[in-house]
């Protein structure tokens, strides 16, 4: 009897859980998809946010999420093909390992601390895409190292082994068999970290600013729609647009999983053998 | 190449690219930071003035408070700082000019729906020292007065602090938010609450008190009657070049100063 | 063969100006962070009760009673129905809906903090004020909305947990005569436990260190919180606030209450790791 009640309740909190989180899904996509119209995604804002369009947070978006992932992807891979093929465990790798895994879990408006004082005012950048970008990247770099690296240490030894005996040279066994065979695990990083970048606020207020212009250059001061977003909603400048750029949001993070998924999904498939 | 060797080479390689990173000055655009107060109206004049001007380089307008703004004119950050108070004297020494651009007031705010419609400034202080907790102790309904603030860094409380306060601190159970815009929203919900933002953003969603029985609005501050008013201040590192120059003396011109007016603001003359 | 060495040059290269500039930050924390805490005193520092840095006065307590209560509301909240969500998934529901609800539950864990703070202002922190008293942006409000944004970690990860428990566990116990619940309840769980903790581990360091959606709902008092129906500040929400015009010692002691944080996501870690190890 006990149980038949136990069941049930855990039965119904799920059900309850579940129709929270899809209520919030349909209530930003109910609320701002009304407003979503080619107009919207193509004009400038005009006062302050009230009416008009989002596209130069659009842009602002899209620029720093690839500038973050195009400098931390090469560099993230990069240290943790080095840290797994090419040098042995011990201490240093696994204090590296250490490192990377705390960082990663460090919450963003320290990067963000860190960002403003070291890129903005000491290096003189300002506030800029390249500011936000530079720490953007710094910030999810410790995630796509640590994910990488355990995508590749759970390639068989076996796969390395076979790879000598017929005579390849290390690069080459890391790039035709560890590599391939670990990329479900490095594009997941990958992926974990841009949707970090298109999801951060605070750090990228300090750091690239709040303009609503058009970015000119690297140099610009640039608005992501995240922090668009926050600031019509906050100060209560337009509700209507917020919940319009929240569902662009939301929209745009579906697209990124979706494509994810479809990758990762061709990938695997293609590598199991048959 | 021993391990020792890669290592050193990696960071001179490492410091080398930070170090020609220093960058300076941006892309010939304007930037102004700081006060969220004054930050509408900048905006504002900012797109006027690229109006007037196209072509001219983009004049990029942020938040951050008052004190931000201040700071960021003096690390260079920022072209011109925006601030809703006063400079301090150690301010002042670091080479920072103040340009009076407007007068705004400060308007003390409570939601339409409560009954209270005046009070003193004694009242108002002992209210956000949290020595008054109850509306009821004031003439309201018998609930507990909720208290929205500033956080340290605005200018608008910096003011409040100065001409209400006169030295008693702030309550620490009242409210932090960060803008007068955020301030607003609070207090329009919230039936019991109270703060304080730039009069000229106030609108229908709240309700301005009227102090020691002078109405807060635009004809009482231009007359001198009510107390609370600051200035609005464009804060620069020594003197004023290019389009920093430019768009000050646009600012300060009498069609720039008629906007301003018009949006609830007090001109200088 | 000159090839493989070049290659490996330029790797080693890459590693350490990735691994330097992730010393460059951890060092420079340390280093702008540190000095106050050593001329405030760390004991001062850490429970000291009030933060007035107008007043040169830096003590942290109220910040970390407001991370301690939102984060532990968080979890109470977060895990039993994320681990509700994740049996229900794997044991009760039909493949097919289970299929259906995983690019959601990815969805919205990939959701802006930002959304999940607007949504908890405008619906939550009302309905707080108006049926449970208090000024609405409270404790609570923000522990219900950490709660709901850590479901989806909590959910995906202690779902492939039970799902890795291998068949024969669960056909063993159904052998002997134990009913379905009983399987779940003493067989399956347990087995799983090593990847539900580290999935509320998890959530416990994105319960910690989320920053905005904290500053919309929890209202930023400075005054030490006596009831969930409170205001308060966190840790990072403090930082958030203040990061922007702090100068000289208010913003060394900004970086300094980074250390605190920093120093207990190592922590958290250092548990994390101990634990899962010890299952392997």
């Amino acid at each position: 009897m006990v149980q038949k009640i136990a069941k049930t309740t855990v039965f119904l909190a799920g059900l309850f859980t579940i129709s929270i989180l899809l209520f919030i899904i349909f209530y930003v996509l109910g609320r701002g998809i009304p407003v979503v119209s080619l107009g919207f995604l193509t004009k400038n804002p005009t006062e302050m946010g009230r009416a008009g369009g989002i596209l130069p947070t659009i842009i602002g978006t899209v620029a720093l999420m690839l500038l973050a992932t195009l400098i931390a992807t090469p560099l993230g891979v990069g240290t943790a093909i080095y840290l797994t093929e090419y040098t042995r465990e011990s201490r240093l790798t696994r204090l590296i390992r250490f490192g990377a895994e705390s960082l990663a879990g460090v919450p963003s408006i320290i990067f963000g601390l860190f960002g403003f004082v070291f890129f903005v005012i000491y290096l003189k950048m300002g506030w800029s895409i390249l500011s936000g970008g530079l720490t953007l990247a710094i910030m999810i770099l410790p995630t796509i190292v640590r994910t990488s690296e355990e995508a590749m240490l759970t390639v068989p030894r076996a796969y390395r082994e076979v790879s000598f005996a017929l005579g390849a040279t290390r690069w080459q066994m890391v790039k035709t068999v560890v590599l391939p065979t670990a990329l479900p695990g490095i594009a997941t990083g990958i992926i974990l970290g841009m949707g970090r970048c298109v999801g951060e606020t605070a750090a990228v207020i300090l750091t690239a600013g709040s303009s609503l212009r058009l970015p000119t250059s690297p140099l610009s001061p640039v608005r992501t729609m995240a922090v668009h977003f926050y600031i019509l909603a906050k100060e209560g400048i337009s509700e209507k647009m917020a919940w319009g750029t929240g569902a662009v949001l939301v929209i745009s993070i579906l697209i990124i999983n979706v494509i994810v998924n479809w990758l990762v999904n061709r990938l695997i498939s293609r590598r199991i053998p048959r | 190449m021993p391990r020792s060797a890669q290592l050193g080479l990696s960071f001179i390689t490492t410091l080398l690219l930070l170090g020609c990173c220093r960058v300076e000055g941006s892309e010939g655009g304007l930037t102004l930071a700081g006060s969220t107060s004054v930050q509408p109206f900048a905006e504002m004049l900012a797109e006027e003035y690229m109006r007037k001007h196209p072509g001219s380089p983009p004049i990029n307008v942020q938040g951050g408070g008052s004190s931000a703004g201040i700071q960021a004119a003096e690390t260079g950050t920022a072209d011109i700082g925006m601030s809703s108070r006063n400079l301090k004297d150690k301010e002042l020494a670091l080479g920072l000019k103040p340009i009076a651009i407007a007068k705004d007031a400060i308007a003390i705010i409570v939601n339409p729906s409560n009954p209270v419609c005046e009070l003193s400034l004694e009242q108002v202080r002992r209210i956000f020292t949290g020595e008054i907790i109850n509306w009821r102790e004031v003439g309201g309904k018998d609930a507990p007065i909720v208290l929205i603030t500033r956080e340290e860094g605005s200018g608008t409380r910096g003011a409040f602090e100065e001409m209400v306060m006169k030295g008693s601190p702030i309550s620490l159970r009242a409210l932090r938010q960060d803008s007068n815009g955020a301030v607003r929203v609070i207090v329009a919900s919230d039936p019991n609450a109270i703060g304080y933002i730039s009069l000229g953003i106030v609108n229908e969603q709240v309700k301005a008190l009227r102090l020691d029985g002078v109405e807060a609005s635009v004809g009482s501050v231009k007359r001198g009657e009510y107390s609370l008013v600051r200035p609005f201040l464009f804060v620069i590192k020594g003197e004023p070049k290019g389009l920093a120059k430019d768009f000050i003396e646009f600012v300060l011109s009498p069609e720039a100063q008629e906007l301003l007016a018009k949006e609830g603001l007090v001109g200088i003359d | 063969m000159f090839k493989e060495k070049l290659i490996g040059y330029v790797l080693s290269i890459i590693a350490f100006s990735a691994i330097a500039s992730l010393a460059l930050i951890t060092f420079f924390i340390f280093r702008e962070g540190f000095p106050v805490m050593v001329k405030v005193g760390p004991f001062d520092f850490l429970v000291g009760r009030v933060w007035a840095p107008s007043r040169g006065e830096f003590g942290i307590l109220p910040m970390v009673l407001g991370s301690i209560w939102v984060t532990a509301g968080a979890l109470l909240i977060g895990v039993p129905l994320g681990l509700a969500v994740a049996i229900f998934t794997s044991e009760f529901a039909h493949p097919t809906i289970a299929q259906a609800l995983r690019p959601a539950i990815q969805l919205l864990a990939g959701i802006p903090s930002v959304i999940y703070g607007f949504i908890g202002l405008i619906i939550l922190v009302p309905w707080i004020r108006n049926y449970l008293g208090g000024p609405g942006l409270s404790i609570l409000a923000g522990a219900i909305i950490l709660g709901i944004m850590i479901l989806p970690n909590i959910i995906s990860i202690s779902e492939d947990a039970i799902r890795a428990v291998p068949r024969e566990y669960r056909e063993g116990a159904l052998s002997l005569g134990a009913t379905h619940w009983q399987t779940i309840w003493h067989v399956v769980l347990p087995a799983a436990r090593s990847g539900i903790i580290a999935s509320v581990i998890l959530g416990m360091g994105r319960a910690i260190g989320e920053t905005m959606a904290v500053i919309m709902v929890v209202g930023n008092s400075l005054g030490i919180p006596k009831s969930v129906l409170d205001s308060a500040t966190t840790l990072t929400s403090n930082i958030g606030l203040e990061m922007g015009y702090a100068t000289g010692l208010h913003r060394q002691a900004l970086f300094a209450t980074g250390i605190v944080l920093f120093a207990f996501i190592m922590l958290l870690n250092s548990l994390a790791n101990f634990l899962t190890r010890a299952k392997r």
